[in-house]
Formats: C-alpha cells, sequence, structure tokens
C-alpha cells in the first residue's frame, strides 16, 4: 500500500508519445489562471475579514437561509433530475420511434437556451395566472414564487447533464448480460434492479455531481421564477449579487468562500464514491 | 432431461433462419451445433433457450412442451461467447446470482447458497478468487465463471454458445478437455454451438453440422468423419479432394481413362468423386489417377503432395509417408481407398 502511495507521487513518463511536459505545463498554467487565481482572490478577500467578522457575516440568519435554499433545492432537483434523466436516456439507448432524433436534440436545449428566457417562460407558466399554475392554484398548490419554483428551474437546467453522462454508457451495456440474467431466472424488474442499475452507478453519481454542482450556481433562470423573498425563497447567488449592489463586499465574499467550501468538499465526497465504485466495477482501474 | 426439437422454422422479417429443423438430444448427451456462419446454429440454440421464439414448430423439454414457457421458466443454462458476467459482482455474487433472486420460497438459505457457489467454483477450479471481479481475471477463468453461474440453477440443459471463440488457442484447448472432464462429472444434457470442427469432434457424443438453415447430418464424430452423407458435410469436415468423374459400367473415368475404381450398382453419368488425402494407395500403373507433382509439403508426421492430374487444371492433394521423398514434376500414380460419389 505504501508503494503504491509513493507511486502516484511520481511523475510517470504515461505514453511513448513526447510533450508530457509541455502539456502539463499548459494545463497547470491554464488552470491557474482561470480558476485558481479568481478563487484564491475569493479566499483572500474573505480571509482580510479576519475571523470573527467572517463568522458573523457567515451565520447570518438571511445568509444561512439563502445557503440552505440554495443547496437543498439543488440536492433535490438533481435527486430528480437522476430519475427522470435515467428513465430519458433509456428510452432514447433503447427504443427506436418517430421523432427520437428530435427528442435527443430537445435534451440539449438547456444547454444553449439563455437560462433567464426558461426561467421567464416557467415564471409564465407555473406563476397563479399561468396556464398550469392556473390549474394548480385551486388545489392549493403553488410553483411560482416558492422554493418549489426554484426546484422546477433547477429540475430544467440540470436535466441534459444526467441524461448526457449516463447515455453513452447504457450503450455500452451489452444485451447478452441482460439475456445472462433472464436465463438465471431474474424477472425484468430483477434485471434492472440488480444488474444494470449497479453497472450505471458511476455514471448517475457524475451526472447527479454535475446537474447539482449547476444547480448551485444557478442565478438566471431561478431569479424570475423564485420570488426571491428574503429567508424563504432567496437563493445565495442572488443574495451574494445584493450585497455587491449595496457594496457590502465583505458580506458578499463571506457568503461566496462558504460556498465555495461546501461545494468543493460534496463534489470531493462525490468524486471520492465514484473513484470507489469505479475501482470496484472494474473500470479503467 | 431430455430436448427435442419438432419443426421448427425461423424468420427474421421474411428471412429463413431455420427451416424445417428436427433434433432430438438425449439425456446427459453432449453435442454440439456445427456449421459455418449463418448457417443457423446459434439461432436454433437460442430457440431452445427460450431467447428467440419460433416462427412454427415445437420444443420439447421431456415430455413437456417449452415452447409457450418464457426464458425465466425453462430453467436452463447458458453461456455466451463473451462471458456476460455482471462486473460489478464478485465471482462468488456472479455465481450465486441465479439462486438469491429466486421467490423466498424456492430459495434456498443464504449459508447453502454459498456453500453451493464454493462448490462450483471448486469444480470449475477457480478456488481462492471468489471475491474477484470479473475484471480481473483472465479470459479463460471468465468462461469458467461463467459456466459455474449456468451450472448454479441446476438448469434442465446446459447451452453453450461458442463459449470458447474469444480464447486464444493454448486455452482454448485446455477448456476443450477440461469442459469433457466437467460434463462426464456432473451428467447435465449439454448443447455447444461451434464452427471449430475440431473442438466438435473432439469433444461431443454426437455432432450436428448445419448449412443454410438446414441440418445436413447428425452422428457420432466417426459418422461425420467417416461416412458423409452429403456433398457439403464431405467438404466441410476435415480435408477433401473433388474429382469431375463419370460413371460406364460401374467404373469410374477420369477424362479418358478408367482410374481402377468400380463402383457396382451406380447408374452412368457424370459424378463428382470426393476422397480424403489420407486415403489413398501408390500405385505403378494400371488402372490409377496419375499426376505430375506441382509442390509437396512436409506437416508434421506427413507429407503433403499436390498433384496436377491433368483435365482442366484440376489439382488433388494427397498425404504420403514422409519417406516417400518426391521431387517436383515427377509422375505419380495412385488409387483412392475410400471414397464417395456424389451427383448434381
Amino acid at each position: 500500500m505504501t508503494a503504491r502511495t509513493a507511486s502516484l507521487w511520481q511523475i510517470r513518463q504515461p505514453s511513448v508519445i513526447p510533450g508530457f511536459g509541455l502539456a502539463l505545463g499548459v494545463t497547470l498554467s491554464w488552470l491557474t489562471l482561470i480558476i485558481l487565481i479568481p478563487l484564491s482572490g475569493l479566499v483572500w478577500r474573505s480571509s482580510a475579514l479576519g475571523w470573527a467578522t467572517f463568522w458573523e457575516l457567515a451565520t447570518d440568519q438571511r445568509t444561512v437561509n439563502a445557503l440552505r435554499i440554495s443547496f437543498g433545492t439543488a440536492f433535490l432537483a438533481a435527486l430528480i433530475n437522476v430519475f427522470f434523466g435515467v428513465v430519458l436516456a433509456w428510452v432514447l439507448v433503447r427504443y427506436r420511434f418517430p421523432g427520437k432524433r428530435v427528442i435527443d436534440a430537445m435534451v440539449d436545449l438547456p444547454f444553449a437556451l439563455p437560462t433567464a428566457v426558461a426561467g421567464i417562460a416557467l415564471t409564465t407558466l407555473y406563476a397563479p395566472n399561468g396556464w398550469i399554475g392556473s390549474l394548480l392554484t385551486p388545489l392549493g398548490i403553488k410553483i411560482a414564487f416558492t422554493p418549489l419554483g426554484i426546484v422546477f428551474a433547477l429540475v430544467f437546467v440540470g436535466l441534459p447533464f444526467v441524461v448526457r453522462t449516463v447515455q453513452p454508457i447504457m450503450e455500452e451495456i451489452d444485451k447478452e448480460v441482460e439475456e445472462a440474467a433472464a436465463t438465471l431466472g431474474a424477472n425484468r424488474l430483477q434485471t434492472i434492479r440488480r444488474v444494470l442499475l449497479p453497472g450505471l452507478a458511476p455514471a448517475v453519481l457524475t451526472g447527479f455531481a454535475l446537474a447539482f454542482a449547476r444547480g448551485v450556481g444557478e442565478y438566471g433562470s431561478v431569479i424570475f421564477i423564485a420570488g426571491n423573498l428574503p429567508y424563504v425563497s432567496e437563493i445565495a447567488p442572488l443574495l451574494i449579487v445584493i450585497r455587491l449592489e449595496e457594496f457590502a463586499y465583505p458580506a458578499a465574499t463571506a457568503i461566496a468562500a462558504v460556498m465555495l467550501v461546501i461545494s468543493f468538499a460534496m463534489l470531493l465526497i462525490i468524486n471520492m464514491i465514484q473513484a470507489w465504485s469505479r475501482r470496484r466495477y472494474g473500470y479503467g482501474a | 432431461m431430455e430436448v427435442r426439437v419438432q419443426n421448427i422454422r425461423k424468420e427474421f422479417s421474411r428471412f429463413p433462419a431455420l427451416n424445417d429443423v428436427s433434433l432430438d438430444i438425449r439425456s446427459g448427451e453432449l453435442i454440439a451445433l456445427l456449421g459455418p456462419s449463418g448457417s443457423g446454429k446459434t439461432t436454433l440454440l437460442r430457440l431452445i433457450a427460450g431467447l428467440e421464439s419460433p416462427t412454427e414448430g415445437t420444443v420439447y423439454f421431456g415430455n413437456e412442451d417449452a415452447s409457450r414457457k418464457t426464458v425465466q421458466e425453462r430453467n436452463i443454462g447458458f453461456v455466451f461467447q463473451h462471458y456476460a458476467l455482471f462486473r460489478h459482482m464478485t465471482v462468488l455474487d456472479n455465481v450465486s446470482f441465479g439462486l438469491t433472486i429466486r421467490p423466498a420460497n424456492r430459495r434456498p438459505s443464504k449459508a447453502d447458497i454459498r456453500k453451493r457457489a464454493l462448490e462450483l467454483l471448486d469444480l470449475v477450479q477457480l478456488s481462492g478468487l471468489e471475491k474477484r471481479y470479473p475484471a480481473q481475471l483472465s479470459g479463460g477463468q471468465r468462461q469458467r465463471v461463467a459456466l459455474a453461474r449456468a451450472m448454479a440453477v441446476e438448469p434442465n440443459v446446459l447451452l453453450l454458445d461458442e463459449p470458447f471463440g474469444a480464447l486464444d488457442a493454448q486455452v482454448r484447448k485446455e477448456l476443450r478437455r477440461w469442459l469433457r472432464e466437467i460434463h462426464d462429472r456432473t451428467g447435465h444434457t449439454t448443447v455447444f454451438v461451434t464452427h471449430d470442427q475440431d473442438e466438435a469432434l473432439e469433444l461431443a457424443d454426437r455432432v450436428v453440422v448445419m448449412s443454410k438453415g438446414k441440418i445436413e447430418q447428425i452422428g457420432t464424430p466417426d459418422e461425420i468423419y467417416d461416412t458423409p452423407n452429403s456433398p457439403f458435410v464431405f467438404g466441410f469436415i476435415g480435408q477433401s479432394n473433388i474429382l469431375p468423374v463419370r460413371v460406364e459400367n460401374g467404373q469410374l473415368w477420369l477424362e479418358d481413362r478408367s482410374i481402377g475404381v468400380s463402383a457396382p450398382g451406380e447408374a452412368d453419368g457424370p459424378a463428382q468423386l470426393y476422397f480424403r488425402p489420407h486415403d489413398v494407395e501408390l500405385l505403378d500403373g494400371g488402372g490409377c489417377i496419375a499426376g505430375i507433382v506441382v509442390q509437396t509439403r512436409r506437416v508434421a508426421g506427413t507429407r503433403h503432395v499436390e498433384l496436377d492430374v491433368g483435365g482442366a487444371n484440376t489439382t488433388v492433394e494427397i498425404e504420403l509417408p514422409p519417406e516417400k521423398a518426391t521431387s517436383d514434376r515427377s509422375r505419380l500414380a495412385f488409387r483412392p481407398t475410400r471414397w464417395k460419389l456424389f451427383r448434381d
């Protein structure tokens, strides 16, 4: 085990193709320029606050609520996307039907569409006087201007992430594996639950992580449908913008720093689970 | 269990893959379906398994009509060419899978399942590897896991689709002998598909030779090799020579000379003479086939001699003892000792 850990730190020449040093150099400088410098600026600014001020700003009730709403709705939306995304990918991979290509292309629309447009469209639909909203209001269900509306918007922007990560892995599933399960007596449900889904787990996890990360950072579509009531349906990115507009830079950086830490921790954990399951299932390894 | 296939016909979008095929498989038998690709051998195997349903015809397991049963209900063991192991499960979980998914009233206890799986892994000589994942095994090991998995459910019949097709020659030979041993020990009725005639002849109790969706011949390896009943079987199994001859008064003629072979009772007219390269005797003249040596090759314990026997550039290959040295362009005369006539 120690030998293995040690070898991880060696810089290995992974192939006969030259240019490893150059490629690594480009990668590191690019990463530094695009990601590390802006983020370290953020950390720098917030550390200048001093621990006490930082803690006070970070634990402000409005901030805590905004963070909870951001991460909570993103988590919920990612879960919903995992379910429907896997079903959608399954249909696209397994069945042939007229209009399949159109549906396949439509999945990517949330990638391309300005998210503000999506937000406005969703609000028009789900507002109490909108097409769907007017049907739901008599039932006592309110979607627009509540956290539920935020979830709807995040489901919209996150869907393609799940579909596009699961789809290629699903295409690789050998039909013979399903047939093997059937010959051993497994019914359809058992085959899906015990054979197909576990094999997809790493891809599903990646899709979840991407959709979740996207949801946490989403701004454009949410602010239209959320109603943005402080403490109730105000997301953290919006609060940052509000603080910036108030020239309260320390508060803005504090919220941003907390978001950064939580996001990083969650992505790290998801990555570790993924690496573990990948190794277990013998992908790459 | 005895398996009977009766007048099976299978069409894939109007294209007939199997045409009126009937086959009786005896209980405990090891039978090979042999044929070139596209002959329908895999389709027949999948029909027995229930992975395909016949357009017409019936499959019986014992006296029971299995045609209406689903794959799951047929209780068969199927081994795929590319193993089709569940890669997120350990070797042990793979082997136990068929037992763990049974409904509670037919499911053995956890300890019994484990015991049975370990026994099977012992049988396929993979003891100690039960905690590995399929990705950590070699091809030969994976196929043995697949076989253990298929046997775990005590199948009515064991079906293997080109089980050694994806393995290299050395492993293939080893597994072939080993499969025969396992079969003799467990006594499962076994059907395997192969396009490798050596595999079929060496391993099977009976060989079913198939071509173009039909069964050409069913017989023991000896029968198939020594008395092929159609030009296809003669040509497909082993080496063979074909000469266009003429029958006249019960004598065979090649071009304008008698070859010293009599075929009593054969009607006069043109025919094709089939014989194996090693079923020949050398002669010094008289009624014989004479030819000029075009090429000789030493192959292991024999010498292969290619002869130009005249006519429309017809060459034949015969096998001689290696000490029978011949040089190119010299003349040789021989006569087939075992042969068969086929007419168009």
